[in-house]
């Protein structure tokens, strides 16, 4: 602290060791900037919580309370047997998001009432991941992951299938339930299943990806 | 006349007795530096600081037109290009003045590395470096993020997968890198934030720090075998030098900085305007995904190396050592501040220089043409050579359909055309036996999904016949060598057609 008040002290003031140069230290106006450096420090500390907690604001948004179900269409768009690609607006997208609040979407219909729906973004690094019907596999174009039809890990760096939506159908309408853009971090939305209270979701097809998020 | 020079000389001395920067700051310039160091390896660093004014001119200059929201980046970028008169020059600077700095602050940092400039006094002038390499790099990456378009998408989607990767904070990383839960404008404008306010400041705050420490140490002087770099003595024969044979740094040292910052500015310029500005490609709408992202040059071997990192250790590998890299490079001169500074009497020094360029240089490579991607439309745009369709049965040709139908060329090529993910397909049957083919394609393995469930045993039976075709120049069919073996009641005749059991 003695460095504040004497910066260009030719010696460190313990080397002096005169007993008034020591004193010196100690006066009421050094002891008043001693004071007004506490004080500054706390005002600080106070003025930091706010901005701080600013800053940290996307990061400490629960995560169950982003995503939301979402309509993908008519059942009947989405031939039995077939995987086809569907779009959707992000329900969490904000005002200024644009063109990249679009979402796409990998629908492929099992049988009447039973469908998996994949996100785009491979679980290596988001690439998005492209189907090809004849060899029923998704290809991803950035390191080469390849998915079978299943969605599960066919070959190539992704440690895990493709990160799928839960879904269910009501009357005639096929709805998802998406939030954040799926990672390995953030698929929460995806396949987790979450108790809802207005819409139950009995056809949920939640799998067996493991959950980051903190119950 | 007199009495003009008279009040020039009048102004300057009111001014200087006022602002009191000219003198200390002319002094500063002509300050005596050994002549040894004159030379043409001494002006990068310099150079560096220019390219970097250059950016922060060129880069407000497009500020004033650019509207860093996800909505309209993409179009105010297309408005630069093709309605702001020079906004396309502009652009051009900006994005060729970016990768110019990144090679010239990595030439100067091997230079530094090379000459043993890091050692002792100039120890934290070289970490105050890593740390403007770091800066830079970071500019580079917000600046990619700034073209907004498919490339700067799906480059934050992997950004993004990368810190997901962190063990628990994972999701809360995401949130902050993006803004959000998803890619969109609180992305924009956060790295909008940190590519036109935040690093910036920072650059600029290092730079400053690090040349004045330049100042304050002196430039090193030039190695020579043999000097040995000591604590106790080094700032003593550095003062003898500079005495002995010192020449002011303003003029007589500086015209060659000068020169090739010039040199280097004027270069920028004619790549700016002979090839023009990067970009954008599409537009940044997720729903088309028939894109292949690819990141900027400077980031083009963290791409390559992110295809063959085996998947085991891919995560910790991609967490950790970018930490024990940058660790290393500010320990460095506190584990090697004394001792030799000649590059023939460090050859560990010269050796990891090499190994280092060389690497980078592989994946930078391979980063540009990809052969670990599959060719997403080669399956209908390469037909199978002629030549392998001649003389073969119909159900041989069949196969050749099936070949092609099933996606196969995606990844394998024949005749150098198709995808490298897999080995070429030429020669196979004389590398493989129609038992290992089979088992190959229907079950996977390596780097091979199953076609199992995609080929019917009619389509699997053609396409294996055909494969059975392709032996290059009419090599010899891969046999079994088990399969002689275990007939031992038969005599050995390679002709003999195996016998199948009833």
């Amino acid at each position: 602290m003695s460095d504040l008040i004497h910066p260009d002290a030719p010696n460190p003031p313990s080397e002096i060791a005169a007993p008034d140069a020591r004193a010196a230290l100690h006066t009421r106006r050094a002891f008043l900037f001693k004071l007004s450096v506490m004080l500054n420090a706390a005002v600080g500390a106070v003025l930091a919580v706010p901005l701080v907690g600013y800053l940290l604001g996307p990061a400490l948004k629960k995560g169950s309370s982003t995503g939301a179900w979402i309509a993908l269409g008519g059942i009947d768009d989405f031939p039995v047997g077939e995987t086809r690609l569907a779009d959707f607006r992000s329900p969490v997208a904000s005002f200024d998001d644009g063109d990249t609040a679009k979402t796409a979407c990998w629908v492929r219909r099992i049988s009447q009432q039973q469908f998996q729906v994949f996100a785009v973004n491979c679980a290596h690094l988001g690439c998005p991941v492209r189907w090809f019907a004849q060899s029923k596999l998704f290809l991803c174009p950035c390191h080469g992951g390849a998915y079978y039809e299943d969605g599960s890990r066919a070959s190539g760096p992704p440690e895990r299938g493709l990160f799928e939506y839960r879904y269910q159908i009501t009357g005639t309408s096929l709805l998802i339930h998406a939030g954040d853009m799926p990672t390995l971090a953030t698929q929460a939305s995806c396949s987790k299943p979450k108790p809802l209270t207005q819409i139950s979701p009995p056809a949920t097809n939640s799998t067996s990806a493991r959950s980051e998020w903190p119950a | 006349m007199a009495s003009l020079k008279q009040s020039a000389i009048d102004a300057y001395e009111w001014l200087e007795r006022r602002l009191g920067l000219i003198k200390p700051l002319t002094a500063a310039a002509t300050h005596p530096t050994p002549a040894n160091n004159a030379s043409w390896w001494y002006v990068f660093g310099s150079a560096a600081t220019v390219l970097l004014l250059l950016q922060v001119v060129t880069g407000i200059l497009l500020a004033l037109v650019y509207s860093p929201s996800a909505n309209e980046a993409w179009t105010s970028l297309g408005i630069l290009n093709h309605n702001i008169p020079l906004g396309w020059y502009l652009r051009a600077l900006h994005g060729w003045g970016s990768d110019f700095m990144i090679a010239i602050v990595l030439i100067h940092m091997v230079q530094v590395f090379l000459f043993g400039a890091y050692k002792f006094p100039r120890e934290l002038t070289w970490i105050v470096g890593v740390g403007l390499l770091l800066l830079t790099l970071g500019m580079a990456f917000t600046g990619q993020v700034m073209r907004f378009d498919q490339d700067a998408y799906w480059g934050l989607g992997i950004g993004a997968s990368i810190m997901s990767r962190v063990p628990l904070i994972g999701a809360p990383l995401v949130h902050l890198l993006l803004g959000g839960p998803i890619i969109g404008g609180a992305t924009v404008s956060r790295f909008f934030t940190l590519h036109v306010f935040v690093i910036p400041g920072l650059l600029l705050a290092f730079a400053f720090v690090h040349i004045f420490m330049t100042l304050k140490h002196g430039v090193s002087d030039w190695p020579m075998p043999g000097r040995i770099v000591s604590k106790a003595t080094y700032e003593r024969e550095y003062h003898e030098l500079t005495e002995k044979t010192g020449i002011p740094f303003v003029p007589d040292a500086a015209w060659k900085d000068a020169v090739f910052a010039a040199a280097i500015v004027f270069a920028v310029m004619a790549c700016a305007f002979f090839f023009g500005p990067f970009g954008p490609t599409g537009t940044p709408d997720p729903t088309i995904i028939q894109t292949v992202p690819k990141p900027d040059f400077a980031f083009l071997w963290i791409y390559a190396l992110l295809a063959f990192l085996p998947t085991s250790i891919e995560t910790p590998f991609m967490l950790l050592v970018p930490v024990l890299v940058i660790v290393a490079m500010l320990l460095l001169p506190l584990f090697a501040a004394e001792g030799e500074r000649h590059w023939t009497r460090r050859p560990v020094a010269v050796l990891m220089v090499s190994v280092i360029a060389l690497t980078l240089g592989i994946f930078t490579h391979l980063g540009t043409y990809t052969p670990w991607s599959p060719i997403m439309d080669a399956w209908t745009s390469a037909p199978i050579p002629a030549k392998y369709l001649h003389n073969r049965t119909p159900l041989e040709r069949q196969g050749a359909l099936v070949l092609q139908d099933k996606q196969c060329r995606n990844c394998h090529s024949l005749d150098g055309v198709g995808g490298q993910r897999g080995p070429a397909l030429d020669a196979i049957a004389s590398r493989m036996t129609e038992d290992q083919i089979i088992r190959q394609v229907l079950q996977g393995g390596g780097n091979m999904p199953a076609y199992g469930n995609a080929l019917n045993p009619a389509e699997t039976k053609a396409l294996i016949r055909f494969l059975m075709t392709l032996r290059g120049d009419n090599l010899a069919p891969a046999i079994d060598a088990s399969r002689n073996l275990t007939r031992v009641d038969s005599p050995p005749q390679p002709a003999a057609p195996a016998s199948k059991a009833p």
